[in-house]
């Protein structure tokens, strides 16, 4: 390639491809297309929101800053890089970037999948993850760690765990009451979440209105710009082991989606079936906003956007949100973090841009409900 | 005996019963059809049979074991649940909604196979609805969504097939449509309980007939010694003739009605005679 001047190269380069589109065009159907765009989009996301951010990397840099590592499990003869950049871009990368894209896939995806087993455990397709209260009692425990002045690191613990107990006191409030089991377990998510919603208003409004109330602030619209590593690692377990057992029963959550009494006409136990898909949801949903702070439309509008492109079946709409979740929520957050100089909350992005562009998919598609 | 239903009843907590003291058993290949006024517990007694509800008093046998005791899944092995026809938030295709009915043969982790994809698509062409099969269920007609229900009953492979009121909601012809599938899946070995509006379904479809009034079998026989005029005056409170028709080899059922017939022009005079005399002469 030396010898050849570059325009040359890219002219060879571009019939080349031009070339191979016309030999593959025959077998591309729309299933093929829209397959390929589904599950090629959450990759090359993945790493160009990598290339993006305040600080300027190459995209050449990021790329080898990525591969280094796996050079190094090589011989040198096999595959070798050459140490380009600098320790700071390489800090920027692995230290900053790459935790919070994790963050943000992982974050996404928990959120669309929490959501979309609620909409079809409660034959709605208007629930949200934080029906049942998690949210607001995430938020409580957030805001009284702040209040209290403990370390970040006990600010998620307790969000995380209020957010557990928010749940808990709606699940045993719905037994209380006898009637309709999913009808009940909502309102007393509605009861447990406006009380919950009035002790932040409370806090807050006890917090030192300099430091401690610009924090709570803060923390209930969402970020993942204090992302690291150690945050990773303390929720991707709880979080991808009930999004695995989601995944494993979502075909039965087709069953639930129909109708309680058939699924138990069809031989399913429909209130252990709802406890493990609550227990599943809240601790993605818990484990995701203990780190992100509360974000909302994500859990909502993705379930739709999967129902748009495969249909209602479950088998496919969970996998299909799952990564329509983190994709989203990547391009939410290189917004966030490139629109201005200053980061902008993530609960407010969420709403801003996927508002408008859900009105939009609803005048334009199929909304896959009734 | 496939079910055997001993002095059963029912009462929602903390309330009246809405039945008490029925019984009444199924054999291999039988058709048992009940009849009753709105409101009267039919729907109520076939969820019990579907061990829906459990019941306050009496028992339920299934192939001569407890109902009670046994798990949800063995029952869904055998009893077939067709409920009336509701309203679907999310609208899976047919071939998906019907493929529902292979939950009790599958394990708690796993989906459905190959295997279980033909077993559909046989009950799918049983029906007739086999042409429909990719169609979002909230678009198909509530014939095809009934016919739909019942495939899904048969994926099941069950023993015993229970239909809520199967033909309300639906027109003229597919009423007849869904008894002869009635009929004919009777032919094929299952056995069947089914709840109607219309006297006329009992000579139809079924060997057996009850009627349920003041929360109990009033009575309970053969189709032709239960559905009489005098039963169905008690029960409905409206007059009815019932008579042998050589025509279509059958005993059918027509009300009267109070004062004569809103009949137009040349046809008047026909109908002023009395009204099973109308018929049976045809």
């Amino acid at each position: 390639m030396e010898g050849i001047p570059i325009e040359e190269s890219m002219t060879t380069i571009t019939q080349q491809i031009s070339e191979a589109y016309l030999l593959i065009r025959p077998y591309l159907t729309e299933k093929i297309v829209s397959s390929t765009l589904i599950y090629g989009t959450l990759p090359i996301l993945f790493i160009v929101s990598l290339f993006l951010g305040r600080y300027e990397v190459p995209p050449s840099h990021v790329l080898k800053i990525l591969a280094a590592p796996l050079a190094n499990l090589f011989p040198e003869q096999v595959m070798h890089i050459d140490p380009v950049w600098t320790t700071a871009e390489q800090n920027v990368i692995y230290l900053i970037r790459l935790p919070r894209v994790i963050a943000a896939v992982l974050v996404g995806a928990g959120l669309a999948i929490a959501g979309a087993a609620y909409q079809g455990l409660f034959k709605n397709p208007l629930v949200s993850p934080d029906i049942l209260g998690v949210s607001s009692g995430a938020g409580l425990g957030a805001a009284l760690a702040i209040l209290l002045s403990a370390s970040s690191f006990m600010i998620q613990v307790s969000a995380f765990f209020f957010g557990i107990l928010a749940v808990t006191i709606t699940y045993l409030l719905s037994r209380f009451y006898r009637t309709t089991p999913t009808l009940i377990l909502v309102l007393s998510g509605i009861i447990v979440g406006a009380f919950f919603t009035a002790l932040i208003s409370l806090t807050k409004y006890l917090a030192d209105p300099y430091e401690k109330l610009p924090a709570i602030t803060f923390w209930l619209m969402g970020s993942l710009a204090s992302v690291r590593y150690t945050d990773i690692l303390l929720i991707a377990p709880p979080l991808l082991l009930a999004a695995a057992v989601l995944l494993l029963i979502r075909w039965r959550i087709n069953l639930l989606a129909v109708g309680d009494d058939e699924a138990r006409a069809l031989g399913i136990d429909t209130k252990r079936m709802s406890q493990v898909i609550i227990l599943c949801s809240t601790l993605i949903t818990a484990s995701a906003v203990c780190i992100a702070g509360i974000i909302g439309w994500v859990g909502l509008v993705v379930p739709h956007l999967g129902r748009m492109l495969v249909g209602p079946d479950y088998r496919k709409l969970l996998p299909v949100t799952i990564l329509l979740g983190a994709s989203y929520m990547l391009i939410i957050d290189d917004i966030a973090r490139n629109l201005t100089s200053a980061e902008i909350p993530l609960g407010i992005l969420t709403a801003i841009i996927g508002a408008p562009f859900f009105a939009y998919l609803l005048r334009k598609r199929s909304v896959g409900w009734t | 005996m496939i079910l055997e239903v001993n002095r059963a009843g029912f009462a929602y907590p903390g309330r009246q019963h809405v039945f008490s003291d029925i019984s009444f058993s199924l054999a291999d290949r039988e058709v048992l059809c009940i009849l009753g006024p709105n409101g009267i517990g039919k729907s109520t007694l076939i969820r019990c049979l579907a061990n829906l509800y459990l019941l306050c008093s009496g028992s339920i046998r299934l192939f001569g074991k407890e109902m009670a005791g046994l798990p949800q899944v063995e029952i869904a092995k055998k009893i077939g649940y067709v409920p009336q026809a509701h309203e679907i938030v999310f609208p899976f295709t047919v071939r998906d909604f019907i493929l529902m009915g292979r939950a009790p043969h599958l394990t708690a982790f796993s989906s459905p196979g190959k295997e279980d994809c033909e077993i559909a698509t046989e009950k799918m062409r049983l029906v007739g609805i086999e042409k429909i099969a990719g169609k979002p269920v909230n678009e198909i007609s509530g014939g095809e969504y009934q016919l739909a229900m019942i495939a899904r009953a048969l994926t099941q492979e069950p023993a015993v097939l229970l239909l809520d009121e199967p033909t309300s909601h639906l027109d003229f012809g597919n009423q007849i449509r869904v008894l002869e599938i009635i009929d004919r899946l009777a032919d094929r070995g299952l056995s069947v309980v089914m709840s109607s509006h219309f006297p006329d379904h009992a000579f139809l479809a079924s060997n057996s007939v009850a009627i349920m009034k003041h929360g109990t079998f009033m009575a309970y026989g053969l189709a032709e010694e239960v559905v009489t005029e005098e039963n169905l005056k008690q029960t409905y409170g409206v007059d009815v003739s019932i008579a042998y028709s050589p025509h279509v080899a059958r005993h059918i059922c027509v009300p009267h009605r109070s004062g004569t017939c809103r009949c137009r022009g040349e046809r008047h005079g026909e109908c002023s005679g009395t009204p099973s005399s109308g018929i049976v002469g045809r």
